[in-house]
């Protein structure tokens, strides 16, 4: 069985499955998308955010 | 191409038909004498001494009273002697942490520069629109915050008597103001009065450059310029004569994480808390910056690729004519 035909069995045969594949999907990506941006975002401004100078100012780190 | 399209005789009978035209003008001018009257009516106007003189003498006096009315000639440009007081030197362009695309403010620096504020611009300047909330997460935790606002007084009320009363500040209090109103910001500052601090980054032309040059570029007037007794000069300042006297010198904070404090290391941290106080929404705008370019790429590819696919079998189509067959000869 051809790969396209596999893919057309699973996702598009049946509507409810090709709708969850859209929403899920969606979702994961949107997920996905916004971490990959905040991690090259870290990675390039790295140093220089509040996040990584908090620890020289956070006092007996809230017991 | 067009001469290749037309023969040579064409070129030749035209060329000759001019000639004609213009050897026989005046047989022509004659022949169509009747028809061409007001046309001629017309030239003669133009042709005239006195429409000359008149629209002469109307321009010279649109132009008189032009001159009269503006001072200067109206279409000719005037060359001026441009001194840097029409509008101060122009700041060069400093490479900023936080001036590239991809670049966040440099938030050790925006807490440098709130001390720089707090110790040495607070004394006449405001910052209206930064509430001791907006410090946190951004230069200071929640409890230094909180701290540095009980410091500070504020007015409150009223209570249930009806009277206003002073408390301790909260996070949710605005940076205190060192006047009251602004003509106490001028009685205290001999006329001029300092501007706040809050959007001022925005608010001027050259942005951080520019305060930043204009911190850093007090300098001893120039010779034959006169600054008046009480003002300072200053050549990025439009004009050259400012009010502010030079505050920032060497050593004159000490900052918490051991950076030398610097003339420019200070006039550089308090432009980049100023400038996080003007633009507060500077890294998310740039982070969601990136998003947006990233996305809206892909769906223009998409979108291009898309119309490609569709219009494909329409633009590569062929249209053949088939002549309709002789039935007869059949």
């Amino acid at each position: 069985m051809p790969l396209s035909t596999t893919i057309y069995n699973t996702f598009f045969k049946r509507n409810s499955i090709y709708v969850a594949t859209v929403f899920s999907a969606a979702f994961a990506f949107g997920i996905s998308f916004d971490s990959g941006v905040q991690s090259f975002w870290d990675k390039w401004n790295q140093g220089k955010q509040w996040k990584d100078i908090r620890h020289k100012y956070v006092q007996d780190a809230e017991e | 191409m067009l001469s290749s399209r037309l023969s040579t005789g064409a070129f030749r009978k035209a060329g000759s038909m001019a000639a004609s035209r213009s050897t026989f003008l005046p047989s022509t001018k004659v022949r169509f004498a009747s028809s061409s009257s007001s046309s001629n009516a017309f030239e003669s106007f133009m042709n005239s001494r006195a429409t000359l003189a008149s629209v002469s003498l109307f321009t010279a006096g649109t132009i008189a009273w032009y001159t009269h009315l503006y001072g200067t000639l109206p279409f000719l440009g005037e060359v001026h002697a441009s001194h840097l007081s029409d509008e101060g030197l122009h700041p060069p362009k400093y490479p900023w942490p936080h001036s590239g695309y991809f670049d966040s403010f440099d938030h050790a620096s925006i807490r440098r520069g709130y001390q720089v504020y707090r110790e040495v611009c607070a004394a006449c300047h405001s910052l209206d629109r930064i509430a001791w909330r907006n410090l946190v997460g951004v230069s200071h935790t929640v409890d230094e915050a909180r701290a540095m606002a009980e410091e500070v007084e504020y007015q409150d009320g009223p209570n249930d008597e009806g009277e206003m009363f002073m408390r301790p500040g909260k996070l949710a209090d605005y940076m205190p103001a060192p006047y009251p109103n602004e003509e106490a910001a001028r009685a205290g500052n001999a006329g001029a009065l300092p501007p706040d601090l809050s959007l001022i980054v925005k608010a001027r032309h050259g942005g951080a450059d520019y305060i930043f040059s204009l911190l850093t570029g007090y300098i001893d007037p120039p010779a034959g310029v006169e600054i008046r007794e009480g003002m300072n000069y200053n050549p990025f300042f439009p004009g050259g004569a400012i009010s502010m006297a030079r505050v920032l010198f060497d050593g004159l904070v000490e900052y918490d994480d051991g950076t030398p404090a610097t003339t420019s290391q200070m006039a550089k941290d308090v432009v980049t808390f100023l400038n996080w106080a003007a633009e507060p929404e500077h890294d998310e705008r740039k982070k969601t910056g990136i998003k947006a370019v990233i996305l809206f790429s892909t769906l223009f590819a998409l979108s291009l690729y898309t119309k490609r696919f569709k219009w494909g079998p329409i633009k590569n189509r062929k249209i053949l004519y088939n002549p309709p067959t002789d039935k007869t000869g059949h």
